[in-house]
């Protein structure tokens, strides 16, 4: 099996005895209230998602980050992870103070030693990793809203928190040790942020021809108004996988994590991370976490180029769609017919049948994915 | 213990012709007797680093992977 990034999984998971320790003298910490986006990073940075990161990052690598998308010790990383807090707390904290990270209702969450206290360059910062100053843009608007000053540090997990689906979501040494048992040597992973239709599930089971088994980890977390609802997404993969998937070649679990749409770069990251999960290759489709027009339609297979020592194998699709003549879901590169002949998978028209109440195209969507999101009154984000 | 419980079994294992002639020819002035026990040693040699080089990439311990598994029956994702 594929190692981890950067050669180990982190575990920074205190010891119980540790945990019980800190919690009995909370009060003497100084504490920092983190948002839920915030809680996420801190569980995948505990749990191993983010190896080889074992806390934000300090100045010296948020700088090489943005400029080279390498960390400082050469291991790929394709934007900062970053704790930003206001600049007035910042300036009662200390280098080398010991702090505890809170959720909103004040429960220790992480234990953090701060290593550097900075600030930066928003204008900087979103134009690095998004290509734009774009407000419009999510990840820019984001970036925009952040507090004043960075914090940098490694963490140490007091208290895990809660999982959106305590049922699917699994930790990179779960997924590794459920690989092994089912004795895959070559996993697949498929990233997505939407129910699928018969494109997606092509282009799965192109990719799990080719491999032992299929890990199918839907994104789960802060998202745009207009995407679909984390529990739609859900329930529409596992009864697809009820009816049309072996079951013993597929494994859906969750990946919490905000969506950046940082396009390519956040591509590199989706591959990092299931590359922890002891993913070996990755589907890569069309304009794999963009939003918008502010990414070329295959940026994304192209940045798979300046990390050779990556790891984790891209599988690129381009386009694909159900073809007449051919009478079966093609991609371009096997399908010499012309356009008229294709009926492509559009998001838009897919959603514009749902939210008029009416099932897809059955050659688009499969009825019975349909029947699960059409049970919602509302299934996208308002 | 008697005789009978430390004598070890061996197996016959082929190499071509070629190979067993370079292992004479590498075998001159090193103490080994014979061409099975030249490979025997270069084998031995070969597997241990083989096996260093696995547990070092060892992700999980037995004891985590124990765990983990009791964890994913409770999930039901085996069985």
């Amino acid at each position: 099996m594929i190692q981890p990034h950067g050669g180990s999984l982190i575990n920074k998971d205190l010891p119980k005895v540790e945990k019980e320790r800190i919690l009995r003298q909370v009060d003497d910490f100084e504490t920092i209230q983190v948002n839920p986006q915030t809680l996420k990073i801190i569980k995948n940075i505990g749990f191993g998602v983010f190896s080889p990161l074992e806390g934000f990052l300090n100045e010296n690598n948020y700088r090489y980050v943005l400029e080279h998308m390498y960390l400082e010790n050469n291991v790929a990383w394709p934007f900062p992870i970053v704790l930003d807090v206001p600049e007035r707390k910042a300036n009662s904290l200390n280098v080398d103070d010991r702090i505890i990270l809170v959720d909103s209702i004040g429960n220790p969450i992480a234990l953090m030693d701060i290593e550097d206290i900075y600030g930066y360059d928003k204008k900087e910062y979103a134009k690095k990793v998004y290509g734009t100053l774009d407000r419009n843009h999510p990840g820019v608007d984001s970036v925009f809203n952040m507090k004043e000053k960075l914090i940098g540090g490694d963490i140490f997990l007091i208290n895990e928190p809660k999982s959106i689906f305590p049922e699917l979501d699994l930790k990179p040494i779960e997924t590794r040790v459920l690989f092994k048992q089912k004795k895959w040597d070559r996993v697949v992973a498929f990233q997505t942020r939407n129910p699928p239709h018969l494109g997606h599930e092509y282009i799965q089971k192109a990719g799990l021809t080719y491999v032992d088994g299929l890990f199918i980890n839907p994104v789960i977390g802060k998202k745009k108004v207009g995407d679909f609802l984390d529990e739609v997404i859900i329930k529409a993969y596992q009864v697809l996988i009820d009816e049309y998937y072996p079951k013993d070649r597929v494994v859906l679990s969750t990946f919490e994590t905000e969506m950046r749409y940082a396009g390519p770069k956040e591509a590199i990251f989706h591959a990092i991370a299931r590359k922890n999960f002891g993913c070996d290759h990755i589907i890569i489709g069309r304009d794999h976490a963009g939003v918008g027009d502010f990414y070329g339609p295959y940026d994304a297979h192209k940045i798979f180029d300046h990390f050779p020592d990556l790891g984790i194998e891209p599988i690129k699709f381009r386009s694909f769609s159900k073809c007449s003549k051919c009478n079966s879901v093609v991609n371009d590169k096997i399908c010499p017919h012309p356009p008229e002949m294709q009926k492509f998978f559009a998001g838009r028209e897919i959603r514009a049948a749902l939210q008029s109440g009416k099932p897809p195209d059955p050659e688009v969507m499969r009825p019975e994915v349909a029947s699960v999101i059409l049970q919602y009154k509302n299934p996208f984000v308002s | 213990m008697n005789e009978e419980e430390h004598k070890v079994e061996y197996t016959t294992v082929s190499i071509p012709k070629p190979l067993a002639e370079k292992i004479k020819e590498r075998m001159k002035g090193t103490g080994f007797s014979s061409v099975s026990s030249y490979v025997t040693y270069v084998l031995r040699q070969v597997l241990s680093s083989i096996e260093a080089d696995e547990r070092s990439k060892q992700v999980f311990t037995k004891e985590e992977e124990e765990k983990v598994k009791q964890r994913l029956r409770d999930l039901g994702y085996i069985d």
